[in-house]
């Protein structure tokens, strides 16, 4: 089995297939929709015994680094505006990189305004693995 | 008794469960949850006789189970006429158990969750933890291995080939997976031992040696920082040289069968390292010898890809680049490989590169991290 990260961005992928409004001029039903198309397909792959984690970010964040010794943090930020924008993400374990791209094929079919699928891109993201015993 | 003694008797008392007319599945459950109340209970009341008590117990909640089920009627029939525990069959039931759990129905995966459970005794908890996906997930992966094996026959007879998909299966458990509290490169040692001693199977035998032999240079394949030590550079006076013994003493007792396979194959191989006491005393020679065997048995790339290294090292680097020739870039390591045999090839700067790729290419941490400071120490030469 293979772990990967799907990652879900609001910004900083590939141009959209489908020029969709933002999900705040959705119709409630539209969002309701949406929401419970997510919880399926957590739900399903937790049946299937593939689902590890999923997490949904605050667009908001906060640049931080070292200030210098004996000095706080610096911050930078809050940016709501900044060229990638990770929504969140969902953690898979999978046995083959097949399955993984078929997962997120279909997560990516979550419906939209008028119920259509929105195309969002998913970026795919292998974990690194624990190092294998024997070697030579 | 220890929670490992303790494991040693689950596949037995599912076994009792069947015979008795138990389903596999529910049997499996019943036993779980009997190894659950065990491992709360016996530290302070323990049993004199653990696998009657385990017996009982889950045989019980097996009848409750099935009662609390539709079909009271006819399961009852059956459970009232409970058989005694008859003459020990422990291991032929024991044996079909792994059979079972190594069914080639199942995934890989699927197979090794099973195994862990039905014939190692893990809890699902320590299985998820082993895997580090959450309990609700293994639970998940577990039953459905369970439905998917469900048609098939406990007493069916074990075809040819069955035997080479479980030592698959513990051999996966053992190469893969993280440690957590159960170890599970002990546990498949466990395993492992188990099925020699019931089949006298020379393979098996190959196997085992093959892990004991890895196994006794666990402490010094780790910095104590957890970094990957290349063999060529471990402390060998920290090699378990009684695990090795034994490795070694399995190994030819196989090999004397004359039936080679592909684990006394590896298993000579890490024999081999195991008689050198520095690595440039290393029989080289002899260990491209045995990858052509292991080649000629399996046709496997990743063979092909380690016989380029040993060819390194016994004919020098040249022979090995052109060994690595024989082999398909896009074999995973290659780019270590390539990287390795440039710079014993005196091409620093190209294997200064080809580490950098292939850092960026591993799939595992440890690994990157050990490429990452090679190609790192050869800038560091070529900066003077």
């Amino acid at each position: 089995m293979a772990k990967y990260l799907l990652l879900k961005h609001y910004r900083g992928g590939p141009a959209p297939l489908v020029d969709y409004d933002p999900m705040d001029r959705w119709a409630p039903t539209e969002i309701d929709a949406h929401m419970q198309y997510m919880r399926d397909f957590a739900a399903r792959l937790e049946g299937t015994g593939e689902y590890v984690d999923g997490q949904a970010l605050s667009p908001e964040g906060t640049f931080v680094r070292y200030g210098g010794d004996g000095r706080p943090p610096v911050t930078d930020g809050p940016f709501a505006e900044t060229k990638d924008l990770i929504a969140g993400w969902m953690v898979i374990d999978v046995e083959t990189y097949e399955r993984a791209l078929e997962l997120a094929g279909e997560l990516s079919a979550a419906p939209g305004p008028d119920g259509k699928p929105i195309y969002e891109w998913l970026e795919l993201r292998p974990f690194l693995t624990a190092a294998p015993t024997v070697a030579e | 008794m220890n929670e490992a003694l303790l494991r040693t008797l689950i596949p037995a008392v599912t076994g009792v469960l069947i015979r008795r007319g138990a389903d596999f599945a529910t049997a499996e459950d019943a036993v779980q949850e009997a190894l659950i109340r065990a491992l709360a209970t016996w530290p302070k009341d323990p049993p004199a006789d653990p696998k009657g008590w385990l017996t009982t117990v889950a045989w019980r909640k097996f009848v409750d189970t099935t009662r609390a089920e539709n079909s009271r009627r006819a399961r009852e029939a059956r459970v009232e006429a409970e058989p005694p525990p008859g003459p020990t069959k422990d291991t032929a039931d024991t044996l079909q158990l792994y059979f079972l759990c190594a069914h080639p129905s199942l995934t890989p995966a699927s197979a090794v969750a099973l195994t862990l459970r039905a014939v190692g005794g893990l809890t699902t908890r320590q299985i998820a933890e082993a895997y580090l996906v959450p309990e609700a997930t293994m639970a998940q992966r577990i039953s459905r291995a369970k439905r998917t094996v469900s048609d098939v026959h406990f007493d069916e007879h074990w075809q040819d080939g069955d035997l080479a998909t479980v030592l698959r299966v513990l051999y996966l458990v053992f190469n893969e997976g993280y440690s957590g509290e159960v170890d599970l490169a002990d546990e498949a040692i466990r395993l492992t031992r188990q099925v020699t001693s019931m089949t006298d199977d020379e393979e098996a035998s190959g196997l085992l040696a093959l892990m004991l032999l890895h196994h006794a240079r666990r402490a010094a394949r780790r910095t104590p920082d957890g970094a990957l030590v290349p063999l060529a550079e471990q402390d060998r006076s920290r090699w378990d040289t009684e695990l090795i013994a034994e490795g070694v003493a399995t190994l030819q007792a196989a090999l004397a069968r004359d039936r080679l396979g592909e684990y006394q194959a590896q298993a000579a191989i890490a024999a081999l390292h195991a008689d050198a006491p520095k690595a440039d005393e290393t029989d080289w020679v002899q260990i491209v010898e045995w990858y052509d065997e292991l080649d000629r048995l399996t046709d496997n790339p990743v063979v092909r890809l380690n016989r380029a290294v040993a060819v390194g090292e016994a004919d020098g680097a040249q022979a090995g680049l052109a060994a690595l020739e024989q082999v398909d870039p896009v074999v995973p390591r290659y780019t270590a490989v390539a990287a390795y045999l440039r710079e014993r090839a005196g091409e620093l700067a190209l294997a200064a590169r080809l580490y950098g790729d292939a850092a960026r290419g591993a799939t595992n941490l440890a690994e990157r991290d050990h490429l990452t400071r090679q190609a790192a120490r050869l800038h560091d030469v070529l900066r003077g």
